[in-house]
């Protein structure tokens, strides 16, 4: 009891300044870092909603005057390419995010699960291939598309190399390891063999986690830069990212065009973002605590 | 065949054939890439003529490029050395503010991840616009009564802290949420013992949250450090490693070196990147080391 008297008033003292400042302090915190992470995005949009001629008008505007719907139409319209960029984006995109998303699970639950020779080297090997920077495989990768399979220029060549990937093979095998093998050991007694397993029993119970590798893959590629670039060459084979920087760099005086086009490119995943956030939101927050 | 070894055997046929577009990918664009891209650092090679062996020249070419030594070398550590360090501060501050009874903390913590998955191409595109020099960033700073007529991306001195600027401010969403996790995993009971204990916040920050942070500070470290090693995108759409090589950067040296030239030099820019991967490396190594003996008082 003396202890806590003698304690008290220095305690309270501290907590009586802090508590009065606290919570002003982050209200602060959080709505200036709001600011400084929405303007960017709001003016962007606001100035694509205006004629051409008014892109560098300042100071800045909140609210588009006069306002003009120019800039879209000349995007989807006038340009034609533009159109066969957001085509090739897509197409990209959805076939890389389906394809990595089953033959990810596949390789996983075969590390989780199956027993065979050469598993655990294999395994180590994966994790340490995470460590290589794409830097070192970007030269014999190109070669390789060039020469081995004929795909320079082809939207395969963005698509073959990403079909699978180590970070999502290790992320499946770690879910397979977290459910009960009950369930399959049921359908083993009853004569199913593995791939009945898989297709019929696993895949089904792990939607959670196939959904959040595909999100995953899908903002990947959507966003994918510098390997389109190496391997796609002429402006009609262009992914959407690529093309708004070609189309930058040819019309640099047509920028609220580069403004609304570079809407096309993050509205879309932004929208994808809103919808599914608990599933982004957890699996960083996952793989970020199982990463250590 | 006893009916034993024939199931042995079907498991590892199948565990084979689930793995074969894995191996596949594997086998080809990385252990094959890497081995073919370690022989090609010891080789010249352009594309028109097959390549020949030259030893460890590429290697030491490196020492008497002015480009690397000069430019990318420095500029690629300045960036690392700024970038990391802010944008994992910046996103331990605004992950604690979120961690309090705040209201609304879904909505920020929404909104604070936008930037995150939004391309690089795009967000490159939109700070180039805003940092003209007629932009609104020198706008803003005009009615500040601030000096105005900066170039941002067109000055030395300017153009690489914009870069740094602008990549911090996208990568921030990520690392947030992450520490966000974190922080929300410590236990209640752990600040309650202290705060019994007499402890005042700032020692409770300084000896509970920070020793039971670093695992997940050392995770986040490496991201940032893997990242900062390899920034690509906001040069190549920027700046294109200009104004006179004070944006250049190790990544985009290798590009440049590789793909940008009229002769290409494959075999240079192979040995360039097997430098970068060993930096990367080294610079894991040596924040474990810092970030785990940090004495634990």
């Amino acid at each position: 009891m003396a202890v806590a008297a003698r304690r008290l008033p220095r305690y309270r003292e501290e907590v009586i300044w802090w508590d009065r400042i606290k919570i002003p302090l982050f209200y602060a915190v959080l709505i200036g870092w709001t600011i400084v992470c929405i303007t960017p995005f709001w003016l962007s949009l606001v100035y694509s909603l205006m004629p051409k001629e008014h892109v560098f008008d300042m100071p800045p505007k909140l609210w588009p005057h006069p306002f003009s719907l120019d800039n879209y139409r000349v995007v989807v319209t006038t340009f034609e390419l533009f159109p066969r960029w957001l085509l090739n984006s897509t197409l990209i995109a959805v076939v890389v995010t389906i394809v990595r998303t089953i033959f990810c699970a596949m390789g996983g639950y075969a590390f989780a699960r199956l027993r065979f020779p050469g598993r655990n080297l294999l395994f180590i090997l994966m994790l340490a291939s995470m460590m290589i920077p794409p830097q070192v495989t970007l030269v014999p990768n190109y070669l390789i598309i060039a020469k081995v399979f004929h795909l320079l220029d082809n939207l395969l060549a963005v698509i073959l190399p990403g079909i699978t990937t180590a970070f999502g093979v290790f992320m499946m095998t770690q879910f397979y390891k977290s459910i009960p093998v009950e369930l399959e050991e049921a359908a083993l007694i009853d004569g199913a063999n593995r791939f009945q397993i898989f297709f019929r029993i696993i895949l089904p119970i792990s939607r959670a986690a196939l959904i959040t590798l595909a999100l995953f893959t899908f903002q990947g590629s959507w966003n994918e830069f510098m390997w389109p670039l190496i391997v796609l060459q002429t402006p009609e084979n262009f992914t959407l990212p690529l093309g708004l920087k070609w189309f930058q760099s040819e019309y640099y005086t047509l920028y609220s065009i580069v403004l609304a086009g570079s809407l096309f490119n993050s509205l879309p995943i932004i929208i994808i973002f809103f919808v599914f956030q608990r599933y982004f939101i957890r699996s960083i927050a996952v793989t970020g605590l199982k990463g250590v | 065949m006893s009916p034993r070894l024939r199931r042995k055997l079907g498991e590892w046929l199948t565990a084979y054939v689930f793995l074969s577009p894995y191996l596949f990918v594997f086998g080809t664009f990385t252990v094959f890439a890497v081995g073919f891209a370690f022989y090609l650092s010891f080789t010249k090679y352009n594309l028109f003529s097959p390549p020949k062996w030259i030893g460890f020249a590429n290697y030491t070419r490196l020492l008497q490029d002015e480009d690397f030594i000069k430019h990318a070398l420095p500029n690629t550590l300045k960036y690392v050395a700024v970038v990391v360090p802010v944008q994992t501060v910046i996103s331990l501050i605004v992950a604690f503010a979120l961690d309090q009874e705040i209201k609304f903390r879904r909505l920020f913590r929404t909104l604070f991840y936008v930037p995150s998955v939004t391309s690089s191409v795009v967000i490159s595109l939109i700070f180039m616009w805003m940092f003209n020099k007629v932009g609104a960033v020198n706008s803003l700073l005009k009615m500040l009564g601030l000096p105005s007529h900066i170039d941002w991306l067109n000055n030395i001195h300017t153009a690489l802290p914009t870069i740094m600027a602008v990549n911090i401010w996208s990568t921030i969403g990520t690392m947030m949420i992450i520490f966000l996790a974190a922080l929300q995993d410590i236990p209640v009971t752990y600040y309650e013992a202290a705060m019994i204990d007499g402890a005042n916040r700032f020692q409770i920050f300084r000896y509970i949250t920070v020793p039971l942070l670093r695992p997940v500070i050392f995770f986040v470290v490496t991201m940032g450090l893997i990242g900062c090693f390899q920034v690509f995108d906001q040069i190549y759409v920027m700046t294109a490693g200009g104004p006179l090589g004070s944006t250049l950067t190790i990544a985009y040296l290798i590009y440049k070196n590789a793909f940008q030239s009229t002769t290409p030099r494959m075999g240079y820019a192979s040995a360039m990147a097997f430098v970068l991967a060993v930096m990367i490396f080294v610079a894991t190594m040596l924040q474990r080391r810092i970030i785990e003996t940090e004495p634990y008082e």
